[in-house]
C-alpha cells in the first residue's frame, strides 16, 4: 500500500496529466456524438456575447453585399404580387378578403425568425454558424436555417436562452435532402470536409439526364427544410463506375464566407411527422410479432 | 504590473486574437489555420509550478474550444504543450544558475537558436497532436503529414514575427520585486 502511495506521489504530475488528457477527449468524443458538453449552455452565452459585439462591428463592412441580397429577394417577392396580374375574364369578379385574421392556422406549415449571424467559420471539417436567437426568442432544435437571398444554410442543433449553434451544410456530419429543380428527383446532399465551396450529391439514380449547371433545391421531404431553396448548381460529375448513382460536385449557391441576415424556418409538422413515421414502424413491427 | 495581471491580460489577447483575427483568416490552403495562441503557454513564468502549468494549458485550451466549437481538441493539444514544457527547458536552459535570472521563456532570456529550438519542438508537437485527434476523427493520413508541417512553418513565422514585434524588456528577477 505504501508503495502505491510512493508511486503516486513520484508520477503525480505525469498521472494529471494523463487525467487531464483524458478529460479533454472525452470531451471531444462525446460531444461529436451528441453535440452537447459539459458548461455548453453558459459557455454559449459568454461566447455569443463576445462574438456579437464583433459582429456589431464587422457587419458594417460587408453591408452593400447584404442589401444586394436583400434586394434581390425583394425582387423576386415583388414578381410574385398578385397585382401584377390581370384578370383576362371581365365576368369574373374580384373579391377581397375582409377577414383580419387567419381563419387557418393549422394549416401553417412554416415559420419563419429572423436572425443575425453572429460567428461563422469555413476552416474546420466541422463549420458551425452562431445566431444571435435562442431558446427565449421561439429557437429550438432541428430547425432549418437559410440566408438572406433564400439559400440553405444549415440546421439549428444546439440553443441556449439568448443564442443558438447552427451546423453549417459545410459540415461533414451534416446530410440534406435534396432534389433537382428541373426533374423533382432526389438524392442526399454531404460535403466530403475539403472544399468549402464544394458539396456533393449522392443517390441520383443514373437514369435521370444531369446537365451541368442544373439547380439543385431543398427537397420536399425534407423535415427540416421547406422545400425549394436553393442550395447549389452542378458543377461536375465524378465519375464512379461501381454505382447506378450519380456522385455530384455541388457548387454551393451561399457565400459561407460572408454571411450575415439570416432566417431560422420552424416546421410546425416536424414533431407529427416524426412521431408518424416512428408510430408505424413500431406497428410493422408489432404486427410482424403477431404472425 | 505584476506577472499576474500581465498574464491575465494576455490570455484574452491570445484567445481574442486566435479566435477573430487568425481564425477568420480565409484558409490558405485547404484549411491549414494559423495558430498562434499557444504562445501564452511558452511564455508564462518559469516560476509556476508544473501541475499549475498543466492547468493554464487545459484551461487555454478549453476557452478556445468553446468558440471553434471542438470541445476538448485544442484542450488536449494544450495540456501536451504545456507537459512537455518543463523537459525542453531542462534540456536548453543554461546550467550556471548565475546567468539564470529572467522571469520567463524570451529570446533574451535564452538566446535566440535555444529559443527557437523550443519554439520549434513544442509547436510541432501542438500541432502534430492536434491533427492527429482530427485525423483519427477524418482525413487521409497524407493530408495529415503535409497539414502538420505545414502549419508548424506558419506558426513558427508567427511567433517570430510576433518576438520581434513586442521584444519583452526588464523581465529580470531581482530580490526586491
Amino acid at each position: 500500500m505504501r508503495n502505491v502511495f510512493l508511486f503516486i506521489r513520484r508520477y503525480f504530475t505525469f498521472l494529471f496529466f494523463l487525467a487531464l488528457q483524458g478529460v479533454a477527449i472525452w470531451f471531444l468524443v462525446t460531444y461529436n456524438s451528441f453535440h452537447r458538453a459539459v458548461g455548453l449552455g453558459i459557455a454559449n452565452e459568454i461566447t455569443g456575447w463576445t462574438n456579437s459585439k464583433y459582429a456589431t462591428v464587422d457587419q458594417y463592412f460587408h453591408l452593400k453585399e447584404e442589401n444586394a441580397r436583400v434586394h434581390r429577394m425583394n425582387d423576386s417577392l415583388l414578381n410574385l404580387l398578385r397585382s401584377n396580374y390581370n384578370i383576362p375574364d371581365t365576368s369574373v369578379q374580384q373579391v377581397v378578403d375582409t377577414t383580419k385574421y387567419d381563419t387557418l392556422p393549422g394549416f401553417r406549415r412554416y415559420r419563419y425568425y429572423s436572425a443575425r449571424v453572429v460567428n461563422t467559420s469555413v476552416n474546420s471539417d466541422r463549420n458551425y454558424i452562431q445566431i444571435n436567437r435562442g431558446a427565449n426568442q421561439g429557437i429550438t432544435d432541428k430547425m432549418s436555417v437559410i440566408s438572406s437571398d433564400g439559400n440553405a444554410i444549415g440546421v439549428v442543433v444546439n440553443v441556449s436562452p439568448n443564442f443558438s449553434q447552427v451546423m453549417s451544410l459545410l459540415n461533414v456530419q451534416n446530410t440534406v435532402n435534396a432534389s433537382l429543380k428541373n426533374s423533382g428527383e432526389f438524392g442526399k446532399i454531404e460535403w466530403d470536409g475539403k472544399d468549402p465551396r464544394y458539396l456533393t450529391l449522392r443517390q441520383l439514380p443514373k437514369s435521370i439526364e444531369v446537365k451541368k449547371g442544373d439547380t439543385v433545391v431543398t427537397s420536399i421531404y425534407s423535415y427540416n427544410f421547406p422545400p425549394g431553396y436553393r442550395i447549389g448548381t452542378v458543377a461536375d460529375f465524378i465519375v464512379d463506375n461501381s454505382t447506378t448513382f450519380y456522385v455530384l460536385k455541388i457548387k454551393t449557391s451561399a457565400d459561407f464566407y460572408n454571411l450575415q441576415q439570416v432566417f431560422a424556418v420552424e416546421n410546425l409538422q416536424r414533431d407529427e411527422q416524426v412521431k408518424l413515421a416512428a408510430d408505424t414502424k413500431k406497428k410493422n413491427e408489432e404486427s410482424q410479432k403477431g404472425k | 504590473m505584476s506577472d499576474l495581471v500581465r498574464n491575465i491580460i494576455r490570455f484574452f489577447a491570445f484567445i481574442l486574437v486566435q479566435v477573430f483575427i487568425l481564425n477568420k483568416i480565409p484558409h490558405l490552403h485547404r484549411f491549414i489555420t494559423p495558430y498562434l495562441y499557444f504562445l501564452f503557454i511558452l511564455w508564462v513564468p518559469f516560476s509556476v509550478p508544473r501541475i499549475g502549468l498543466l492547468i493554464i494549458g487545459f484551461i487555454t485550451g478549453l476557452t478556445l474550444d468553446y468558440f471553434t466549437m471542438t470541445m476538448g481538441l485544442h484542450a488536449a493539444a494544450c495540456t501536451l504543450v504545456a507537459y512537455l514544457r518543463p523537459f525542453i527547458i531542462n534540456v536548453l536552459m543554461p546550467k550556471d544558475t548565475s546567468e539564470f535570472n529572467y522571469r520567463e521563456p524570451s529570446p533574451r532570456a535564452m538566446g535566440w537558436a535555444p529559443y527557437s529550438v523550443y519554439a520549434l519542438v513544442l509547436t510541432f508537437f501542438h500541432h502534430a497532436y492536434l491533427l492527429f485527434l482530427e485525423w483519427l476523427q477524418f482525413g487521409g493520413f497524407f493530408e495529415f503529414i503535409v497539414r502538420t508541417v505545414a502549419a508548424t512553418g506558419i506558426s513558427i513565422l508567427l511567433i517570430f514575427t510576433v518576438e520581434l514585434l513586442f521584444p519583452r524588456r526588464l523581465k529580470f528577477r531581482t530580490n526586491t520585486a
